[in-house]
C-alpha cells in the first residue's frame, strides 16, 4: 500500500528529538531549544480541550511532531477499538504529525485497559492477527504506521519465530515501517539471553524510520539472572549508546527520540541526551541522512 | 497450541489476581516457568494505575498518606480498570468508591475532597469556549431579564458537601498548609471552572448550586432564581448573576420561549 507523503514542513528530520512532557511545556515555548522534533503519547491529547491542547498547538507551530500511540492493543486477539482509531485520526488531522508509531503488544481485554505493553507469542496465528490490525489502522488513518519492537520479561514456549524474523514478516506483509527501540533491544536481549548485536544486525533495518532511546533498571529473577525493566526514568545507559552507534553505522542518521516518562528531569538533562545522540549521528553521517515522513 | 484469545484471557486474569498461578507456557531463557518474570507485568499494571490515581487525587493522597492510599487505590484498580487507554479520564468512580471503602469511614469528608479533585480533572480537559462579559447584557431590556437562558462554560462543575471539603482540599494541595478543621462547622459548596487556561475553584453560597444546576439544564433566570430561593431565602440574584458572568462561567445566552412564572 502506498500513501500520500506529508508536506515538507511536517517531515521529521534525521536529528534527535525529545518526548514532550508537561513539566517542560513552558521552558520549550519560552526558550525554543534547538531539538529536531517532539514526540507525544497520543492518548494524553485525546481530551476535548484545555492546557494539553493549548501547549501542544504552540509546540507544533515551532517543531515537527511525531505521534506515538500506547493504547491501540495491536497484538490482542480481539477487534481493535474503532472509537480509538477515530480519535487517532482526529489527532492526525489536527496536528499533522510526520510519523505515527505503535507497539507490538496488547493492552486491552474484557476487564478493560490493562495499562501495560503485554507480550505476544511469535506464531503464525499472531502474525496474521497483527497484520490484519495494522492493515486496518493504516487504511483508517490513510498513512503508514511504524511498529515498535517490545521489551519483554518472559518468552512463550509456543513461539516459532525469532522476534526479528517475526517483525520482518509483519513489515513485509503489512507494508508498515519500523521503529527500532534500542533500549528495548537491550532489555529483551538481556532478559532472553539473546545477543543484542546480532539482534540489531538481524533487524529489518531497511524499514527503520525512527529510533527510540531510554533508560532501564536492573533487577534479578528468582535464580539471580539479570532482569532488566523498561522504566524510562533515567539516562540511557552506555551499552545502549554502544548499540545505538552500531545501528546508526548500519542505517545512517535517522530520527532518534529520547524517551523519559517517569521521574522527569530538568530540561537540560534531556537536551544533553539529545546532543549525545546527535553527536553520534554527526560522526556517522552518510551523504543522504534518512529524515522521515510516513504519516 | 492454545488459541491466542485463550492465552490472553488467562494472562489477563492472572495479572489481576495474584492468587492465580503464572499462565502455562510463559518461561525464562532456560525454557522453565518463572513467576518472578511474570510478576513484572503484574506489578506494572497495579503500579501504573495506582500512580495515575495518585496524580489525579493529590489531596486525597496527602490526607491519607502513601501506604493507605496504595491500599485504597489497589482495591479500586482491580475492580474498576480503565475503560479506555485515555488515562487522564481514569478514576471517575474513585470518589464513590472512597465513600464505600470501610477503612476510610473515619474520614467522612474524604469522598467529597475526591469529588473536588475529579471536578478539577474534568474541568482541565473540558472543551474550549469563550466567556462573555457583563457588557454583552447591557442592551437587554430589564423586563426580558427573567426569560434569559444562559449557556454555561463546558468546564463548570459543582461539588456540594456536608463537610468543609473545600477548605480541607485547599489545605492539602500544592501550597496548602494543613491545620485544624472543625468538621461540625457546616457544609461547603465548591464551583470548579476553567474559563481560560487555568482551573479555578471557589466557594459559592447556599442556593447557588440550585441556581447553577437550573441554568445548566436550560431553565431561564427567573425559574432558576425560584429554585435557589427555595433552598435559601436570602439568595441574592443580582450578586450571583454577576459573579457567574465575571468568573467566566457564561459563554452565551438566549431567551426562553415557554411562559415564565411559577
Amino acid at each position: 500500500m502506498r500513501f500520500l507523503s506529508s508536506s515538507p514542513e511536517d517531515r521529521i528530520p534525521a536529528r534527535a528529538g525529545v518526548g514532550l512532557k508537561a513539566e517542560h511545556y513552558r521552558t520549550i515555548i519560552d526558550t525554543a531549544p534547538d531539538v529536531g522534533f517532539f514526540e507525544v503519547h497520543a492518548e494524553n491529547y485525546m481530551g476535548a480541550g484545555g492546557p494539553p491542547h493549548r501547549y501542544l498547538s504552540a509546540v507544533r507551530e515551532r517543531y515537527p511532531l511525531s505521534l506515538h500511540g500506547v493504547g491501540l492493543s495491536i497484538g490482542a486477539d480481539r477487534p481493535l477499538d474503532e472509537d480509538h482509531i477515530k480519535r487517532l485520526g482526529e489527532l492526525r488531522r489536527r496536528y499533522t504529525p510526520g510519523l505515527f508509531s505503535e507497539h507490538l503488544a496488547w493492552s486491552t481485554h474484557d476487564a478493560g485497559f490493562l495499562n501495560d505493553l503485554l507480550p505476544v507469542p511469535y506464531t503464525s496465528g499472531t502474525l496474521q492477527r497483527v497484520v490484519e490490525h495494522i492493515d486496518q489502522v493504516q487504511t483508517a488513518l490513510g498513512c503508514e504506521m511504524l511498529l515498535e519492537n517490545p521489551s519483554t520479561y518472559v518468552a512463550f514456549v509456543e513461539s516459532t519465530y525469532a522476534e526479528t524474523d517475526f517483525i520482518a514478516e509483519v513489515a513485509r506483509r503489512s507494508g508498515c515501517g519500523l521503529l527500532l527501540d534500542v533500549n528495548n533491544v537491550f532489555v529483551a536481549s538481556t532478559n532472553q539471553q539473546w545477543d543484542p548485536v546480532a539482534y540489531i544486525e538481524g533487524y529489518p533495518l531497511a524499514s527503520v524510520k525512527e529510533i527510540h532511546l531510554a533508560g532501564n533498571r536492573r533487577q534479578a529473577d528468582e535464580i539471580g539472572r539479570p532482569l532488566l525493566i523498561d522504566t524510562h526514568d533515567r539516562p540511557v545507559e552506555d551499552a545502549v549508546w554502544y548499540l545505538y552507534e552500531l545501528a546508526i553505522r548500519l542505517i545512517g542518521p535517522v530520527p532518534t527520540l529520547i524517551e523519559w516518562d517517569a521521574e522527569v528531569p530538568p530540561w537540560p538533562t534531556l537536551a544533553g541526551e539529545a546532543e549525545r545522540a546527535e553527536a553520534i549521528m554527526a560522526a556517522n553521517r552518510p551523504e543522504m541522512p534518512r529524515d522521515a515522513a510516513a504519516c | 497450541m492454545q488459541p491466542l484469545a485463550e492465552l490472553q484471557r488467562s494472562f489477563a486474569a492472572a495479572l489481576l489476581d495474584p492468587a492465580l498461578p503464572t499462565p502455562a507456557g510463559l518461561v525464562g531463557p532456560d525454557g522453565k516457568p518463572s513467576s518472578r518474570r511474570f510478576a513484572v507485568y503484574r506489578n506494572n499494571v497495579i503500579v501504573g494505575l495506582t500512580q495515575t490515581l495518585k496524580d489525579a487525587y493529590p489531596a486525597v493522597h496527602g490526607i491519607v498518606g502513601s501506604e493507605f492510599f496504595l491500599a485504597l487505590a489497589r482495591a479500586y484498580v482491580v475492580g474498576d480498570l480503565p475503560r479506555s487507554p485515555m488515562l487522564f479520564d481514569y478514576g471517575a468512580g474513585f470518589p464513590d468508591f472512597i465513600g464505600q471503602f470501610e477503612p476510610a469511614s473515619v474520614l467522612p469528608y474524604l469522598a467529597d475532597v475526591a469529588r473536588i479533585e475529579r471536578a478539577w480533572t474534568e474541568a482541565y480537559h473540558a472543551a474550549e469556549a469563550s466567556p462573555i462579559g457583563l457588557s454583552a447584557f447591557v442592551e437587554i431590556a430589564p423586563d426580558r431579564i427573567p426569560a434569559i437562558t444562559l449557556e454555561l462554560h463546558p468546564s463548570v462543575r459543582i461539588v456540594r458537601s456536608r463537610f468543609p471539603a473545600l477548605t480541607i482540599w485547599q489545605m492539602n494541595v500544592d501550597g496548602g498548609i494543613p491545620g485544624p478543621v472543625d468538621l461540625a462547622a457546616g457544609g461547603e459548596n465548591a464551583i470548579v471552572v476553567r474559563p481560560e487556561a487555568d482551573v479555578e475553584v471557589r466557594s459559592i453560597p447556599n442556593g447557588s448550586p440550585e441556581f447553577i444546576h437550573a441554568l445548566a439544564s436550560g431553565r431561564p433566570v427567573l425559574a432558576a432564581f425560584e429554585e435557589a430561593n427555595a433552598a435559601d431565602p436570602t439568595f441574592d440574584l443580582s450578586a450571583n448573576l454577576s459573579d457567574l458572568i465575571l468568573a467566566g462561567m457564561v459563554v452565551g445566552f438566549g431567551f426562553a420561549q415557554e411562559p415564565l412564572g411559577t
